[in-house]
């Protein structure tokens, strides 16, 4: 069954047509990237699909018009990771974590907690926060923010992750982290990642799939050794990507 | 064994502590001012009232019953409810700066008021309802008009646009209320009464009213402490997790409208508490509005009830209005959070 499918979706602010009739689908099991040079519209999409922007076209999510979901069956099925967060009250990680069950529980009223404590705990220790559960997120590093959000979507065990720049301003070791995790969370569950990615290596190493963007529309789509392909991406980015990145790596030759 | 997590609810023994150290302020209220009653006859007399006993003899009851208590659990409820509505409010925006003084909502509220005495707008048979309306109603437009002037300037809302927005709204708002009152100064309160606020001679009509808007209103906020908690986190999140973001910010608009607005039209727009008392209670339980907020109410009423304490007996016999006392401790703790904001940045 189709996870996510986009249709002829279209975003606008004012005059300017930032999303300009983009389809594509997501199937379990697939890490759909997302990939453009800036301004191509990566991020309106990803925002459209969340709800977060008005758009025209359709998203539909398991053949449900995504319109149409109440906010809990939206956030059962999807859950989002944004590229960065601001905090302003020193809520500790445990307690950002546990809110990611909010779409699960039965009422306001509902004092039943156990099912709900495991997951947790689990999510914490996938994440590798399960020690400094109890800090408050103020005092978190950038790499530990990022996994406690992680950590609340692991809890919120969404079918479909959308990923919106999700290591931009982490360091390489927490970059390699929060990869690894989702790749493993896509393994382990059988589920389908949609991401918005700068860093065409990071695409290229851990999508499967990918849709090519130009100027808010799909200029190749289809499987990610398909669509990177040296000519798409020295027709949408203007240069020759191929080469660009053979000469940065061969920088890092091993030493002697 | 597992470790204990972070305490997610007001527990008994903290309800009980701070229910006895609210009721402890309100007895000492009621004992003093501009004459100071001791406290055994105080507490007799409650108690003869209470359990409808026949009153003590040589003990001046009529101060106590009529006219002390009545105030003083005004004073409390209206606290209670203010400091509530901050909190609430400081969630639903993420900005520890929020409250009804700050963004003009009290002021908008008590422009409500005095156009319904002006204009005589009243609803038959209900004392005062009229006015209360009018104070909620334009409560709620104020808000509305704050916040999307705001979204219009940034979408996150940050504190500069927020304080910017409140301080010319209240402005504005506040010399159309100066206006009408010098037109109607035969019919409506003093302008002092509308700006600074008093709880001088109100009644147990009074407080009954108040009790049954927090009860209401205050209530609902309660309920939704978990969707403010995901606000208080940030509004994407909140959307992210599943909250009904519209739904809920609308909610909570209304019940914090309602609120002030009743406030305001029994004891005139008094600033700050909704500021102060939230502020110093976060750094007590922590940010989790299961924890916050009734916290928030006991400790918004004693608040207030000192400050009211303090606006009687500082220069007895005169009284100076209770908005002098809340603005001045107020706006020290709003200098201390704004910078330690900017320091944070």
């Amino acid at each position: 069954m189709i996870m996510l499918r986009v249709d002829n979706l279209k975003v606008s602010f004012g005059e300017l047509n930032i999303v300009n009739g983009v389809s594509f689908s997501v199937e379990p099991g697939q890490w759909m990237m997302i990939v453009g040079p800036n301004g191509a519209g990566k991020s309106t999409i990803v925002n459209a699909i969340s709800q977060g922007t008005a758009y025209t076209g359709d998203v539909f999510l398991e053949g449900k018009n995504v319109k149409t979901l109440p906010a809990k069956e939206l956030a059962k099925a999807l859950g989002v990771l944004s590229q960065s967060h601001q905090v302003s009250y020193s809520f500790c990680v445990d307690e950002v974590v546990r809110l990611g069950r909010y779409a699960y529980a039965p009422s306001v009223f509902s004092v039943k907690k156990g099912s709900d404590d495991d997951i947790i705990d689990k999510a914490l220790k996938d994440t590798g926060l399960y020690d400094i559960r109890g800090q408050s997120v103020l005092t978190l590093s950038g790499g530990e923010l990022q996994r406690t959000f992680l950590a609340q979507l692991f809890a919120q065990d969404p079918r479909l992750l959308i990923l919106d720049e999700p290591t931009n301003h982490l360091d390489l070791v927490y970059q390699k982290q929060v990869f690894a995790l989702i790749q493993k969370w896509i393994k382990d569950t059988g589920r389908c990642v949609l991401s918005v990615v700068h860093d065409l290596s990071l695409a290229k190493a851990y999508g499967t799939h990918a849709v090519l963007l130009d100027h808010g529309k799909v200029f190749a789509s289809g499987k990610i050794d398909e669509v990177l392909t040296k000519d798409n991406l020295g027709a949408v980015y203007q240069m020759d990507v191929y080469g660009w990145m053979r000469d940065m790596y061969s920088a890092w030759q091993e030493e002697k | 064994m597992k470790k204990a997590r972070v305490k997610e609810y007001f527990t008994f023994p903290e309800l009980l502590l701070f229910s006895a150290a609210a009721l402890l302020t309100l007895i000492i209220c009621v004992c003093l001012g501009s004459v100071n009653i001791p406290l055994s006859d105080t507490v007799r007399v409650i108690w003869c009232a209470i359990c409808r006993l026949p009153m003590p003899e040589g003990i001046s009851d009529t101060i106590i019953l009529s006219v002390r208590l009545p105030r003083v659990l005004c004073v409390a409820l209206v606290g209670a409810s203010l400091s509530l509505c901050g909190a609430a409010m400081q969630g639903l925006l993420k900005n520890p700066l929020a409250d009804g003084s700050t963004l003009g909502v009290s002021s908008g509220a008590s422009l409500g008021a005095v156009l319904a005495i002006a204009f005589s707008i009243t609803i038959p048979a209900i004392p005062f309802a009229g006015t209360m309306i009018m104070a909620i109603l334009f409560a709620f437009l104020s808000m509305m008009i704050i916040l999307s002037l705001a979204y219009r300037l940034d979408y996150s809302l940050s504190t500069n646009t927020i304080i910017l927005i409140g301080v010319i709204f209240s402005m504005f708002v506040s010399s159309i209320t100066s206006l009408v009152t010098a037109f109607a100064s035969d019919k409506v309160k003093n302008i002092t009464f509308w700006t600074m606020g008093s709880l001088q001679g109100t009644s147990f009509l009074n407080a009954g009213v108040l009790f049954a808007a927090l009860l209401i209103f205050g209530g609902a906020l309660l309920i939704m402490s978990r969707e403010l908690n995901a606000f208080a986190i940030g509004e994407d999140n909140a959307r992210n997790i599943g909250v009904n973001v519209r739904r809920i910010k609308l909610w909570v608009l209304i019940c914090v409208s309602a609120l002030i607005g009743v406030c305001v039209s029994i004891g005139g727009s008094i600033g700050f508490v909704g500021l102060v008392t939230p502020h110093i209670i976060r750094s007590i339980t922590g940010p989790n509005h299961k924890r916050l907020l009734p916290a928030c109410m006991f400790a918004g009423s004693i608040f207030l009830m000192l400050c009211d304490l303090i606006s009687r007996i500082l220069l007895s016999p005169i009284e100076l209005p209770i908005g002098v006392v809340t603005s001045f401790i107020g706006s020290i703790v709003f200098v201390y959070i704004f910078y330690s904001i900017r320091k944070a940045k």
